[in-house]
């Protein structure tokens, strides 16, 4: 022990360091797997010094309880990939539950101690851990629950008169518990499950009123809150691990809830507050305008005789688990010569990334996996664009139409392509509910039906007429 | 004094989150995410303490359902990982037949 620095902290210390080499090795695919065995080794490393630590006597019920995480994470890991965005949504609702349940341990064992340990600072550690943590709980699992499309969770946001101005009071009366907990720990301390009550429920209550095309920013916001709450945590038991890996986690949420907000140009108090998602009525109530069809025999020639072929994949491939489907065609195209591209644009899919799993998981390589901003200047030179279950994310009233909700949000420049091809289920608006005008669009054609029969369709057609290979 | 340690950390472990986060690739931020799950169940190290030393009966259980919660994001957060990065390719796995 020399310099008084106790072996445990030289292992967090180490540890620490290979969270951070963990998070940098993301950066590209080629080296991310080493990133998952770092992260792994630190944890481990973390776990058996703890483990270390003297005093511990319940070695029965560690045990029981690190089994039980066993048998519960690895089926959770073995999701559907599309249910990718519900078991992020459930992990960080136990995130926010491991945080919330320590606080109120630390809170409780300080209270039977006489209150002495309840320092202002600890109080305000442990206060903070506890509405974060709480509040992340309840809101993560109402977001995973309506990503699952669970029954009794509407789907649609729900809103009501004064619905900001009460949440918010909600959470000012949390937070004064907790501050007149910070001034009188033990005398006060009937006030502490009034605050822990009162963080559930603003929980849930913040993620009643959002919608569906929200979940990637919430998603994200949420990440960010479990991480603070780990970092409070970190704070109330004095380790310098749980704040750096807490930190950690909290600005890679941070991070990814701002571009998820700048590429939808809306802002954070709008996605939490805005109650967006909502049908909006009045576009819908004009004139009914015409749209043109193609056959998929017509479709299938214009993809074969084109050279660039841009595909814009959205939500609804995933739906509709055409993702096979697509990468037939894919095949079918690139042996003859076409250079096809996907589009992938930030908030497509129902979190940060998504659409890119999906497909990666249909082995499409990566390297064809081509962000909005990359993509957007080839448009004009794409023969083809196919649009396949995506929607608000073409539409170009987001770029001139002032009263659009959407309007200002970046897209993909599908109406700049020579021929566009968008295969829809019916004309039923998006999650947004807005009219696309890139459907009533001079070089549009529409291929109505379910997108994996459509899309197979198109393969049929190209693997029957091969010849020109 | 531990107060002031603790918010440098905070802020130094911030400022490096953010720089690292901003280089990592658009087209890895959902496997991003689900590292970073494992990695923020680290509160495993509290829950364990807690959990392990001895306390009444109830503060053991709260501890216990915090270990539970946190080993399962940590099994589960590094196994979904490794298993969305690996379909990552540049080449398709199989060339398909005519």
């Amino acid at each position: 022990m020399k310099g008084g620095l106790a072996p445990i902290e030289l292992v967090y210390l180490a540890s620490a360091a290979l969270f951070i080499f963990a998070l940098s090795w993301m950066n590209a695919p080629r080296t991310a797997r080493r990133g998952v065995i770092a992260g792994v080794l630190a944890m481990t490393l973390a776990v058996l010094g703890t483990l270390l630590t003297p005093g511990i006597v319940h070695w029965g019920a560690i045990a029981g309880a690190i089994a039980v995480g066993f048998v519960v994470g690895v089926p959770l890991s073995r999701v559907a990939l599309t249910a990718v965005p519900q078991r992020t949504a459930l992990s960080h609702a136990f995130g926010g539950l491991a945080a919330g349940l320590v606080g109120a341990a630390e809170y409780y064992l300080g209270l039977s101690a006489g209150g002495a340990d309840l320092t202002r600072f600890r109080m305000s550690a442990i206060s903070a851990e506890i509405i974060l943590g709480f509040l992340t709980f309840t809101g993560s699992l109402m977001a995973a629950g309506k990503l699952q499309e669970v029954r009794w969770i509407p789907q649609r946001p729900v809103t009501y008169r004064f619905q900001n101005a009460s949440n918010l009071a909600l959470l000012a009366v949390a937070v004064v518990c907790g501050v007149a907990l910070i001034a009188r720990p033990a005398q006060l301390a009937f006030l502490f499950p009034v605050m822990i009550a009162l963080s559930l429920a603003f929980g849930v209550l913040l993620i009643i009123p959002i919608g569906g095309a929200d979940m990637p920013t919430v998603i994200s916001l949420l990440n960010s809150y479990a991480g603070l709450s780990a970092v409070a945590m970190g704070f109330v038991l004095d380790n310098k691990l749980l704040v750096v890996a807490g930190a950690l986690d909290g600005s890679s949420g941070l991070i990814l809830s701002i571009i998820m907000c700048r590429a939808m140009n809306r802002s954070f108090t709008n996605v939490l507050f805005g109650a967006f998602g909502q049908v909006q009525q009045k576009a819908a109530a004009g004139e009914q305008r015409a749209v043109k069809q193609e056959t998929p025999e017509g479709a299938a020639q214009a993809l074969e005789q084109a050279q660039l072929v841009v595909v814009v994949p959205g939500y609804g491939l995933a739906v509709a688990r055409a993702q096979q489907r697509v990468r037939e065609l894919y095949d079918q195209l690139s042996r003859r010569g076409v250079d096809v591209r996907f589009a992938i644009h930030p908030v497509a899919g129902r979190m940060p990334g998504h659409m890119n799993v999906l497909l990666a998981e249909a082995d499409i390589p990566y390297d064809k996996l081509v962000e909005m901003d990359d993509i957007n200047p080839d448009m004009p030179q794409c023969d083809v664009c196919l649009v396949v279950g995506a929607n608000d994310v073409v539409n170009p009233a987001a770029r001139h139409e002032k009263t659009s909700p959407i309007y200002g949000m970046p897209i993909i420049d599908a109406d700049k392509a020579r021929l566009t091809i968008a295969i829809k289920r019916s004309m039923n608006p998006g999650f947004a509910g807005i009219e696309n005008e890139l459907y009533y669009a001079e070089h549009t054609y529409m291929l109505f039906g379910d997108a994996k029969q459509v899309v197979g369709e198109l393969v049929k057609q190209l693997s029957g007429g091969s010849g020109m290979h | 004094m531990k107060l002031e340690l603790g918010l440098f950390v905070f802020m130094l472990a911030t400022f490096v989150g953010l720089e690292i986060i901003r280089k990592v690739s658009p087209l890895l931020h959902t496997p991003l995410m689900s590292l970073t799950n494992a990695i923020s169940a680290i509160a495993v190290v509290g829950s364990i303490v807690i959990t392990g030393r001895d306390h009444p009966w109830y503060i053991t259980a709260l501890g216990a359902v915090a270990l539970f919660a946190s080993m399962t994001n940590i099994v589960s957060g590094f196994l979904i990982t490794d298993r969305m990065l690996k379909m990552f390719k540049t080449e398709p796995r199989t060339e398909p037949r005519r």
